[in-house]
């Protein structure tokens, strides 16, 4: 009985985790697929098995989804930087503040978090459209797509780097700052030489929080920008056209994701199961 | 110098670039081309057609969120009863399709349905309501399961034992002390999905042939398709109606919760 049960329940697991992977493998066995017919490409007949190729993966670093591919590791990778400095100075500055304010502006910084994507992206889009309509009156340049985006992304990425600095900062202790300035630091030696590497793994955490928030963004990045495309909206409107999306970009996205997310998870569970022996010992005395 | 001073521009940008976009949603459902009037906003309000696709996606984000709360429950259970480290790497598992760009997974589904499947099958499937419906499910059960099974793992084994002395069959054990203690999961669980499954407008565009139509999509259409004017004040004044319902399903929320966690006490 407890056999059957417990076979039960590797099954159903098994089974919702097919269900999770499903699409990811399918997109990848046919990025092996052929899909030219003579010199006309189209990927829209993504079932029908034509032949091995490694074709397809040559072809998304060409083009519009290579352009598209490239615009959006630019924009999370000054992103991620841009959001953990301005994020990380922040959480820095609120957490040294009294409760009024500091309960103030972390409310307002929870907006992006629980705001859904689309109001997100669409209160983007007004802004911009507000402000280009000022510049266009006054005979100035437009704020370009590339701007946009930037703004955009960090402004909902900042958040994300403040909540993950700010726990860091409350399990450590703020003599620490103070010894440092009664040793002769200055302020910001003792920021940079103390308080900083004390932080480190919440800044990190923050980082690859920003990073991923902005490869993986859609909505917003749909709604902010014209006429360039960023990855995932390259992506949305292929699908929505008649030439479909190259399955290669599948497999492009997945593997770095998937051994990302693998490093950081081991390293995390690994601490944790260090953390759970001493703690043992700390019991056992 | 007082470290106060570190969160000044952050201060700054979050007064431009996050609250102040918030106004721009009432400005233009009341000011179209320059104009101060409040036609355009009520001629939204009182047309039938919005009502009934707001109805359609909060029934629809209803049924997704059961669906996950059904078959996500079981996974963060099992997982939670496992050894600690075979269930961090089964967990990781499931939350990587989280990060994996899901325009390109529901595509993916898009495909599956339409070409995979044998014709007949694929003719009775693609395009319908419970397509869109699985795929909704597909994409948001990880965000159900997640608070579930930090939930759930936290719970405190020596309970389940004292219930179990204290005569409790597992099924009672369940209802009466695993469940009861899982609510801030299930509570967190389901402010992830339902929110985010109103607002979804890829799935219902992707999915649904352009046959099916949703909330977001509506927003979408108000937005990036009409080129007329005025376009910019339909889709404000439907984006209030969808801030309102985010603020009340918060609020209702945190109230079943119970437990104020620090910094969330502007909802």
């Amino acid at each position: 009985m407890k056999k059957v049960r417990s076979s039960f329940k590797y099954v159903y697991l098994g089974l919702m985790l097919l269900f999770l992977y499903l699409p990811i493998l399918y997109l990848i066995v046919f990025s092996f697929n052929e899909f030219s017919t003579g010199r006309r490409i189209s990927y829209a007949n993504l079932g029908k098995w034509k032949g091995f190729t490694f074709a397809n993966y040559g072809r998304i670093f060409t083009g519009e989804a290579g352009s598209a591919l490239i615009l959006t590791l630019e924009i999370a990778v000054i992103t991620s930087i841009v959001a953990t400095v301005i994020g990380t100075a922040a959480a820095i500055g609120i957490n040294s503040m009294k409760k009024r304010p500091r309960q103030l502006i972390t409310s307002v910084s929870q907006l992006p978090m629980v705001n859904p994507d689309l109001v997100t992206g669409i209160t983007f889009m007004m802004l911009f459209a507000f402000i280009n309509g000022i510049l266009v009156k006054m005979g100035m340049a437009q704020v370009n797509d590339f701007v946009k985006l930037l703004v955009a992304h960090i402004s909902f990425s900042i958040p994300y780097v403040i909540f993950s600095v700010l726990p860091r900062l409350r399990q450590s202790s703020d003599m620490l700052y103070e010894a440092a300035l009664d040793l002769g630091c200055t302020p910001l030696q003792a920021l940079w030489k103390v308080v900083i590497p004390d932080i480190m793994p919440g800044i990190s955490t923050g980082f690859i929080m920003a990073l991923t928030m902005s490869l993986d963004d859609f909505v917003v990045s749909y709604f902010v920008s014209d006429l360039r495309s960023t990855l995932s909206v390259y992506i949305y409107s292929s699908a929505r056209g008649a030439k479909g999306v190259n399955p290669a970009l599948a497999t492009v996205i997945f593997i770095p994701l998937v051994t990302l997310l693998l490093v950081v998870n081991l390293r995390r569970l690994k601490k944790e199961h260090e953390d759970e022996i001493q703690n043992r010992k700390v019991k056992m005395k | 110098m007082h470290r106060k001073v570190f969160a000044y521009p952050y201060i700054v940008w979050m007064i431009l670039f996050i609250a102040a976009p918030m106004l721009f949603i009432f400005y233009y459902a009341v000011n179209v081309d320059g104009v101060w009037t409040f036609a355009k906003c009520w001629q939204t309000l009182s047309d039938p057609q919005k009502w009934r696709i707001l109805w359609e996606s909060v029934k629809m984000a209803f049924n997704t969120t059961a669906l996950c709360l059904l078959l996500g429950y079981p996974i963060a259970y099992i997982l939670s009863n496992m050894k600690k480290s075979v269930a961090g790497f089964i967990s990781v598992l499931f939350f990587v399709p989280m990060w994996m760009n899901f325009v390109l997974r529901t595509y993916a589904w898009y495909a599956i349905l339409e070409y995979a499947l044998p014709d007949k099958i694929s003719a009775a499937i693609s395009g319908t309501e419970g397509a869109v419906l699985m795929v909704l499910v597909y994409n948001f059960i990880p965000f159900m399961v997640m608070p579930l099974y930090n939930c759930l793992t936290k719970l405190d084994r020596s309970l389940l034992e004292a219930a179990a002395d204290l005569g409790a069959n597992r099924f009672k054990t369940f209802t009466k002390v695993v469940l009861p203690l899982s609510v801030p999961g299930i509570v967190s669980g389901i402010t992830m999905v339902f929110i985010p499954a109103i607002t979804a407008f890829t799935v219902p565009a992707l999915i649904g042939n352009g046959n099916y139509h949703l909330y977001g999509n509506e927003i979408e259409l108000a937005f990036k398709q009409m080129s007329s004017a005025g376009d910019y004040s339909i889709g404000s004044t439907l984006s209030i109606i969808l801030f309102a319902l985010v603020i009340i399903s918060t609020m209702i929320m945190n109230r079943v919760d119970g437990s104020n966690a620090e910094g969330g006490t502007l909802l």
